[in-house]
C-alpha cells in the first residue's frame, strides 16, 4: 500500500478526539490528590506606589493553604523572557491594572478568589501614561528608538512631483484563544517541579521556573500536549501562571493549579501592540514610489516583553511586496502604564505592512487610477533592486505573478468597475474592492533562536515514538512533523505516536512561533529519522544482501537486491541484533545572518507570499459593513499539508479580518480595560465570514530555498492578507464620498469609524 | 408538600442530586462531579459557545431539544429534564456522525471550542431543523472559533443530513414531572442557600411572599452572570422555568400575549409574523443557545439599558401583566421603566405577561440595531420605530431606543415633530433634529455618544428610505419585506 504522508491532505492529528471531547487540555488532566488551586491578585491601579499590603485577613480566610508574594520568592522575582524587567509579583510599585500583587492557594478556585478580595493594599497613585499620545508628549520610552534607512528619502520625497503624507491609528488585538492561560504544578521529590503549561515555549517557563525557584534548569520539567488557541499570547505570557503555581506547589507541598477566568485573562496578559503610523511618500505621475519615510510609534505597556523584535519585524516589513528605491524608517517604543503588550501572530508585521497598502491606495486615488497597477509597478521583481531597506535580497520575487493570476482568477478589474458603477445607483449601500499583497519574512529575527531539536524512537515492533521542541496549539504542528517521519521512513502515519513536548525529552528548544515550527522541528525530526534509517539501512543490507547505499525505504518496507524486508520485521532484527534504535535530531536554519544594531543584513530564509481580494459593503447611515467576498492565493511553498495549509489560510485571514473591523480595545483614561470578555471584546462570527470564499494555495509555489520538501511556512502570512479588508472599507468610504476624497480611515473600522470618515469627508467636500 | 432533591436524565440515566450548591453551574457539575471534560469553559458568561450542551424538555407527545450554554445554568434548573454531552455522542472510535465530519472536513482546528459545536449542530439534527446556510448560520452564530475561520465547520454542517438521532420518550421524561415544589437547601462553604421551583404561580405567590428578597430566575442568561462574572453569592432563588402558567403564547384578534418564561427562540415565530423587523433584531440577541434561554420577561423585569426587546415592545405599544397574591396589574412598557436599574414593581410583585397588540392596517414598523458586530453583540443601540401612514401623514408616532438613555425610552419630542404631519424627508429631518433634545447619550466601550446621537437621528432617515422604496436597505442579506 501507498504511503499517504508528506504534501497529503491528512486531518489533524487529534481531530477525532477534539470532536468527541476526548482529547485532554490542561485542565481536563485528572486532577492530583490533594489540588490547589490557586488566583492571582491584580492590582487595581495602572501606576502606584504600594504603601502596605496586609495580607493577613486573606491568610486567615476560609479554605486558603497558602499566600505568596514577592517575598517568598527564593530565586529572582522575574519572569520576562530576556529584559529582565517582568516581576511575578509587583514589588513597591505596580505598573498596569492587571499586574500580579499576590496569589492565594485554597482548596477551591472560588474561596482562593474570594480570600483575595480580603487584602487590604494601600495605594499612593503615581502619574500614569497610558495612550501613545501621552507617552510621546511624556518621551516616555521602553527602549532606545530605532532607525533604518535606504537611500536618502527625505531628499527624494522633496524631489518627487507627487507627495501624500498622513496618519494612520492602528488598533490592537486580543488573542482571544479559547482557551484561557492555565498551569499545574506537581512538587516532585528533591523540590523538583513538573509543571504543566498551556504554552509554544516549554523551554522558557522550565528556564523561568528554575530562576523563580532558585534552582537549576534540571530541576524543572514542563510538560504541554496542545494548547486551545494560543497564537502567539501563549509565547511569554504562560510564565506567570506557570511560575506561580511553582513557588505554591514548593511552598504548600501540593499540586496547584491556576486557571484565569477570561475576564481575568484579558486583563493581566498582553495582546498585539497598537501603533500610529505617520507617513510621507514621494511618487512620480505613474505612481512609482520614490521615497517612503515613516514614523512607528507602538504602545508597549509596562514592561519590554517582546517589544523590541517585534518593533523591528514592524520596519521590516514597511516595504510589504514592494521595492523602495529610498526609505526611512523610525521606530519609537514607548513605555506606558498598560499591560505589557507582547506577541501576536505576526509580530509587528501586519502593523509594519497594513501602512504602505493605505499609501497605494492614496497614490491611485490621486492618480485616478487602478490601485492594482500600482502595485504592479512598484512590487519586487524584474526589473528592480529587489533589495529591502534592511539589505536583504529578494531572491524569489514572485508577488507581481501572484498578484496577475489572483486579479485574473477573482475577476478583479470587472468586479472594481462594477462596484463603481453600483454605486453611483446605491445612495445608502456602497461598495467596496481592494486588492492587497503579503510579503512576509520567515525566521526568527533573534539569529539564536532559528534551532530545534528531535527525539525519535523505534520500537521493537515498528511502532514509532515522535517528540521534538514545537508544541501544538491547533496549527497542525505535529501531524505535519509526523508526515515528515512516514515520509521518510514510509510507514503509515498511524504507526507513529506523536507525544506531548517536554524540556526533558527535547532540551533548548525555541518557542513554537514565527511560522517556523515545522520548518524547523521537521528538519530536526528528519535529521532523526535520518540516523536511525542508516542504521536500518545498514542492517537490512546484510539481509538484503545489497549496499547499504542500495537500501530503499518505500511503503512499509526495506528493500534492495530486489528482495525486502518489512519495516517492523527490520526493527524486531536491530533489536535483537543490539542496535540502537532511537536518535535526536537537530537543525539549525542556514544563511541568516543579521546585525540587531545597524538593522541591516539578511534576518530571513526565505519570504512566503499570499495576495487577496475584499469586496465590502457598507451603510453610509450607520457605517455597519460587511466583508462579501475574498478570493486569496497563497504561497505555501510545495504544501506539507495542503488540507492543514488551507485551514491556516482561512483562519488567519478571518483572525485578521476581526483585527481590522470589529475587534476594539479601549481602554478608559484611567488604564482599565473596558472590552475583557467577549460581551463587550468582538471577534468575528460565523455570519462575519464572507459568504463566498475563494482560498487557493498557488500551484506554482516552490520554496527556493531546501526547507522541508520545499515548503514554506504558514502560519502568520495569511493574517496580513487581511489588510485587503482595511483598504475594500476605504474604497467603499471613498465610494460614498463619490470619488472626491480619499478617507482617514483608522484601524479597528468599526461602525462608528467608518461613519467618522464619512461625515469628516462630506465636511471636507463642502 | 415540596421535595428535597432534582432529578433529570443524563444519557438516559435516571440521577437525582440532592446536596449541592444550588448555584453550582452545569458546567461544573459536568466537568467536576461527572469528570465529563468534554464540556469547554471558555467565557463563563454564554458568548463563546465553547459549554453548549443539548437540553430536552418534555413537550406534548414529543421532547424537545436545544442547546443550551451550560456554563450559566444552575444545576437546579435541570430539575425534570434530559441532558446530552458530546460525550453522549460519541467516541473516538465509534464516533456520531457529526463528530466524523467535523473532524474530516478539518473543521477542528486547535478543538477547544469544537464540543461546543458538535453540540450546536446535533441541536439542529436532533430538531430536525434542516442544515441549510441560513440555518446552520443562525445555529452556530452562539460558537466562536478563532482559528477556522469557520468555513470547514459550514461545509460540514451542510453535509449533516437529516439523519435525527434517537429522542427519548416524553413518557419517561414526564415521569420525571410532578407538582410538588423542589426546595434545595444547603450549606455550602459557609453560606446557606436555597432554591425553590414552585410550580404554580400560586406556589410563587407564597415563596415569594416569605422570601421577598429572593432573585427570580428565568432563563438565567443575566442571573447566571451575576454569579460567574460579579462572583455574588444567590442565597435566595426562586426559579420560574417550571411554571407552565408563565410559560403560553395566546393570541386573540387584537393581541399577542407572551407569558414571562417564554424564551426568545420560542417567541421569535409569532413576533415574527406579526412584526417582520422585531425578529430581524431578535434573531441578534445572543447566540441561539441565549434565545433558547433568555426570557422576555427577564429582558424586561431586569430593566437593562441596552436590552433589545424593551424598545421594540414600547414601540409596539406593548403592555405588561404584573402580578402580586393574585391580582393583576396592567401597566404601559415604557412606565414600567423608572430609572437606571429601577423599576415600577413592588415587593412580592413579578411580571407575568407581556401584551403586544397586532399591527394594523396601516401601521408601519420598522427595528434596527447597531452594534459592532452583527451577530451576538449587545447593541450600541437599539431603535424601533411604529406609526400609521394614511394619505401622506403619521399618525399615532411611537418612537423608542435602547442605549440612548439609563432606560429604554421614548423620543417623545420627535413622536411630537411628526405626530400628525405629512410623512416627508423635512420632516423626518425635523424629528432628527428633535432627538438631540430627547436624549444625552452617554459614551462607553460599545460607542461614543456622538455616534449614538448621529446614528439614531438616521435611523430614521433609513425608515424614511426603507418605507419609500418598499424594501429593505440594509448591509445585512435579510429580506423581510415589510
Amino acid at each position: 500500500m501507498a504511503i499517504k504522508a508528506a504534501h497529503h491532505p491528512l486531518v489533524h492529528d487529534s481531530a477525532l478526539k477534539q470532536t468527541c471531547g476526548a482529547a485532554h487540555y490542561l485542565d481536563d488532566i485528572p486532577e492530583p490528590k490533594g489540588m490547589l488551586h490557586l488566583y492571582i491578585a491584580m492590582s487595581t491601579q495602572a501606576h502606584a506606589k504600594i504603601k502596605s499590603m496586609d495580607l493577613s485577613p486573606v491568610i486567615s480566610a476560609r479554605g486558603v493553604k497558602c499566600v505568596i508574594g514577592a517575598k517568598d520568592i527564593p530565586g529572582h522575582n522575574d519572569v520576562s523572557p530576556f529584559g529582565g524587567d517582568d516581576p511575578l509579583f509587583a514589588q513597591d510599585i505596580v505598573e498596569y491594572i492587571g499586574q500580579p500583587v499576590f496569589a492565594v492557594a485554597a482548596t477551591s478556585r472560588e474561596l482562593a478568589r474570594r480570600a483575595a478580595q480580603l487584602a487590604i493594599i494601600n495605594y499612593a497613585p503615581l502619574p500614569a501614561i497610558i495612550d501613545i499620545a501621552q507617552a510621546r508628549q511624556a518621551g516616555h520610552f521602553i527602549e532606545k528608538s530605532k532607525t533604518m534607512a535606504k537611500g536618502d528619502a527625505k531628499k527624494a520625497i522633496a524631489k518627487s512631483r507627487h507627495r501624500t503624507r498622513g496618519t494612520l491609528v492602528i488598533g490592537g488585538q486580543d488573542h482571544f484563544y479559547l482557551e484561557g492561560h492555565i498551569a499545574m504544578a506537581l512538587p516532585l521529590e528533591d523540590g523538583d517541579v513538573h509543571i504543566y503549561s498551556s504554552t509554544q515555549n516549554p523551554t522558557e517557563i522550565q528556564h523561568l521556573a528554575a530562576h523563580v525557584l532558585g534552582r537549576t534548569q534540571k530541576d524543572i520539567t514542563v510538560e504541554v500536549r496542545r494548547m486551545g488557541g494560543a497564537f502567539g499570547g501563549k509565547e511569554t505570557q504562560p510564565a506567570i501562571m506557570a511560575c506561580a503555581c511553582a513557588l505554591a506547589a514548593t511552598i504548600s507541598g501540593q499540586a496547584v493549579k491556576c486557571r484565569l477566568d477570561r475576564d481575568d485573562d484579558m486583563i493581566m496578559t498582553g495582546k498585539r501592540h497598537d501603533f500610529i503610523y505617520s507617513y510621507e511618500c514621494g511618487y512620480d505621475d505613474q505612481g512609482r514610489i520614490a521615497g517612503l519615510s515613516v514614523v512607528l510609534e507602538a504602545r508597549c505597556g509596562r514592561s519590554k516583553d517582546l517589544s523590541g523584535p517585534i518593533n523591528d519585524r514592524a520596519m521590516f516589513h514597511i516595504d510589504n511586496a514592494y521595492d523602495l528605491p529610498t526609505a526611512h524608517i523610525t521606530s519609537h517604543r514607548y513605555k506606558t502604564h498598560t499591560v505589557s503588550n507582547t506577541a501576536f501572530r505576526g509580530f509587528g508585521g501586519p502593523q509594519g505592512m497594513i501602512g504602505i497598502e493605505k499609501i497605494i491606495e492614496d497614490i491611485a486615488f490621486n492618480r485616478a487610477c487602478d490601485p492594482l497597477d500600482i502595485r504592479l509597478l512598484n512590487a519586487y521583481g524584474p526589473g528592480k533592486s529587489n533589495k529591502t531597506p534592511y539589505g536583504q535580497k529578494v531572491e524569489d520575487a514572485v508577488i507581481k505573478e501572484i498578484l496577475q493570476d489572483l486579479a485574473t482568477s477573482s475577476n478583479y478589474r470587472k468586479r472594481r468597475a462594477d462596484i463603481r458603477r453600483f454605486n453611483k445607483t446605491s445612495p445608502v449601500l456602497k461598495k467596496g474592492i481592494a486588492i492587497t499583497p503579503v510579503k512576509f519574512g520567515i525566521s526568527f529575527t533573534k539569529t539564536f533562536l532559528n534551532q530545534a531539536g528531535a527525539l525519535v524512537h523505534v520500537y521493537a515492533d515498528g511502532s514509532v515514538h515522535l517528540n521534538h521542541g514545537g508544541t501544538e496549539m491547533g496549527q497542525g504542528l505535529f501531524i505535519k512533523v509526523a508526515q515528515v517521519v512516514a515520509q521518510e521512513f514510509q510507514i503509515p502515519v498511524e504507526q507513529i505516536k506523536i507525544s506531548a513536548t517536554r524540556t526533558d525529552k527535547v532540551p533548548n528548544t525555541s518557542a513554537t512561533a514565527a511560522s517556523s515550527g515545522s520548518d524547523l522541528n521537521g528538519m530536526a525530526a528528519l535529521n532523526a529519522v535520518q540516523k536511525i534509517k542508516r542504521r536500518l539501512a545498514k542492517l537490512a543490507a546484510k539481509k538484503l544482501d545489497c549496499a547499504a547505499k542500495d537500501v530503499i525505504f518505500k511503503d512499509g518496507f526495506l528493500s534492495g537486491n530486489g528482495k525486502k524486508i518489512s519495516f517492523a520485521d527490520c526493527a524486531r532484527n536491530a533489536y535483537e541484533a543490539r542496535i540502537s534504535l532511537s536518535a535526536s535530531g537537530f537543525y539549525k536554519t542556514p544563511k541568516i545572518r543579521y546585525n540587531p544594531v545597524t538593522l541591516r543584513g539578511a534576518p530571513f530564509y526565505y519570504y512566503a507570499y499570499g495576495a487577496a481580494v475584499s469586496e465590502v459593503l457598507i451603510d453610509t447611515l450607520t457605517g455597519e459593513n460587511k466583508t462579501v467576498r475574498v478570493d486569496i492565493l497563497h504561497d505555501c511553498g510545495r504544501s506539507l499539508n495542503p488540507a492543514i495549509d488551507l485551514g491556516q489560510i482561512e483562519g488567519g485571514f478571518i483572525q485578521g479580518m476581526g483585527w481590522v473591523t470589529t475587534e476594539e480595545l479601549v481602554y478608559d483614561h484611567k488604564g482599565a480595560l473596558k472590552t475583557h470578555a467577549p460581551s463587550t471584546y468582538k471577534i468575528p462570527t460565523i455570519g462575519d465570514r464572507p459568504a463566498l470564499m475563494n482560498i487557493e494555495i498557488w500551484n506554482k509555489g516552490r520554496n527556493i530555498e531546501p526547507t522541508i520538501y520545499r515548503s514554506k511556512g504558514v502560519g502568520e502570512p495569511p493574517f496580513m492578507l487581511a489588510s485587503s479588508v482595511y483598504c475594500a472599507l476605504a474604497d467603499a468610504v471613498s465610494g460614498a464620498l463619490d470619488y472626491q476624497v480619499y478617507p482617514a480611515l483608522n484601524t479597528p473600522a468599526t461602525p462608528e469609524e467608518i461613519l467618522r470618515c464619512i461625515e469628516e469627508g462630506l465636511q471636507y467636500g463642502s | 408538600m415540596s421535595r428535597d432533591h432534582i432529578q433529570f436524565l443524563l444519557d438516559g440515566e435516571l440521577i437525582r442530586e440532592r446536596v449541592f450548591d444550588p448555584t453550582l453551574s452545569v458546567l461544573q457539575y459536568l466537568r467536576e462531579r461527572r469528570l465529563r471534560t468534554g464540556t469547554k469553559e471558555g467565557c463563563a458568561e454564554g458568548d463563546c459557545g465553547a459549554c453548549t450542551i443539548v437540553i430536552g424538555e418534555a413537550c406534548g407527545e414529543h421532547v424537545h431539544y436545544k442547546a443550551v450554554n451550560a456554563c450559566i445554568i444552575f444545576l437546579a434548573t435541570l430539575d425534570g429534564k434530559e441532558i446530552r454531552t458530546v460525550e453522549s455522542l460519541g467516541t473516538p472510535h465509534s464516533p456520531h456522525p457529526i463528530q466524523k465530519l467535523l473532524a474530516d472536513k478539518n473543521g477542528s482546528q486547535c478543538g477547544f471550542c469544537t464540543p461546543g459545536f458538535v453540540m450546536s449542530l446535533y441541536a439542529l439534527q436532533i430538531s430536525n431543523i434542516p442544515a441549510n446556510p441560513g440555518n446552520v448560520s443562525h445555529a452556530l452564530a452562539g460558537n466562536l472559533c478563532r482559528c477556522t475561520g469557520y468555513g470547514p465547520i459550514i461545509e460540514a454542517a451542510l453535509e449533516m443530513g437529516e439523519n435525527a438521532p434517537e429522542t427519548s420518550s416524553a413518557q419517561d421524561l414526564k415521569s420525571l414531572q410532578h407538582d410538588e415544589c423542589v426546595k434545595i437547601s444547603a450549606t455550602i462553604e459557609g453560606e446557606n442557600k436555597v432554591f425553590y421551583i414552585p410550580k404554580t404561580l400560586e406556589q410563587l405567590e407564597e415563596i415569594y411572599a416569605k422570601n421577598p428578597g429572593a432573585v427570580l430566575l428565568a432563563g438565567g442568561t443575566d442571573v447566571g452572570l451575576w454569579v460567574t462574572k460579579r462572583h455574588q453569592c444567590l442565597n435566595n432563588i426562586i426559579y420560574l422555568g417550571a411554571i407552565s402558567a408563565l410559560n403560553i403564547l395566546l393570541e386573540n384578534a387584537k393581541h399577542v400575549e407572551i407569558g414571562a418564561g417564554v424564551n426568545y427562540s420560542d417567541a421569535l415565530p409569532i413576533l415574527t409574523k406579526y412584526y417582520p423587523d422585531m425578529g430581524a433584531v431578535m434573531r441578534r440577541i445572543g447566540g441561539q443557545q441565549i434565545r433558547n434561554l433568555g426570557t422576555i420577561g427577564g429582558n424586561i423585569a431586569n430593566g437593562s439599558p441596552i436590552g433589545d426587546m424593551a424598545p421594540l415592545l414600547i414601540a409596539a405599544g406593548a403592555t405588561l401583566a404584573l402580578r402580586r397574591a393574585g391580582t393583576l396589574r396592567t401597566l404601559a412598557l415604557e412606565g414600567f421603566f423608572i430609572d437606571y436599574g429601577k423599576q415600577d414593581l413592588r415587593a412580592g410583585e413579578f411580571v407575568k405577561a407581556v401584551n403586544i397588540p397586532k399591527p394594523r392596517p396601516d401601521q408601519r414598523f420598522f427595528a434596527y440595531k447597531i452594534s459592532k458586530r452583527f451577530e451576538q453583540d449587545i447593541s450600541a443601540l437599539c431603535a424601533a420605530f411604529s406609526f400609521e401612514l394614511k394619505g401622506g401623514t403619521c399618525t399615532q408616532v411611537r418612537i423608542a431606543y435602547g442605549g440612548m438613555a439609563a432606560t429604554p425610552k421614548r423620543a417623545v419630542l420627535a413622536e411630537k415633530t411628526l405626530e400628525g404631519q405629512r410623512w416627508s424627508e423635512e420632516n423626518i429631518r425635523r424629528a432628527m433634529a428633535a432627538l438631540e433634545d430627547d436624549f444625552t447619550p452617554i459614551s462607553d466601550m460599545r460607542a461614543s455618544k456622538d455616534y449614538r446621537m448621529r446614528t439614531a437621528q438616521n435611523l430614521l432617515l433609513k425608515a424614511f428610505y426603507e418605507n419609500k422604496s418598499g424594501q429593505p436597505i440594509r448591509v445585512l442579506e435579510e429580506n423581510l419585506g415589510h
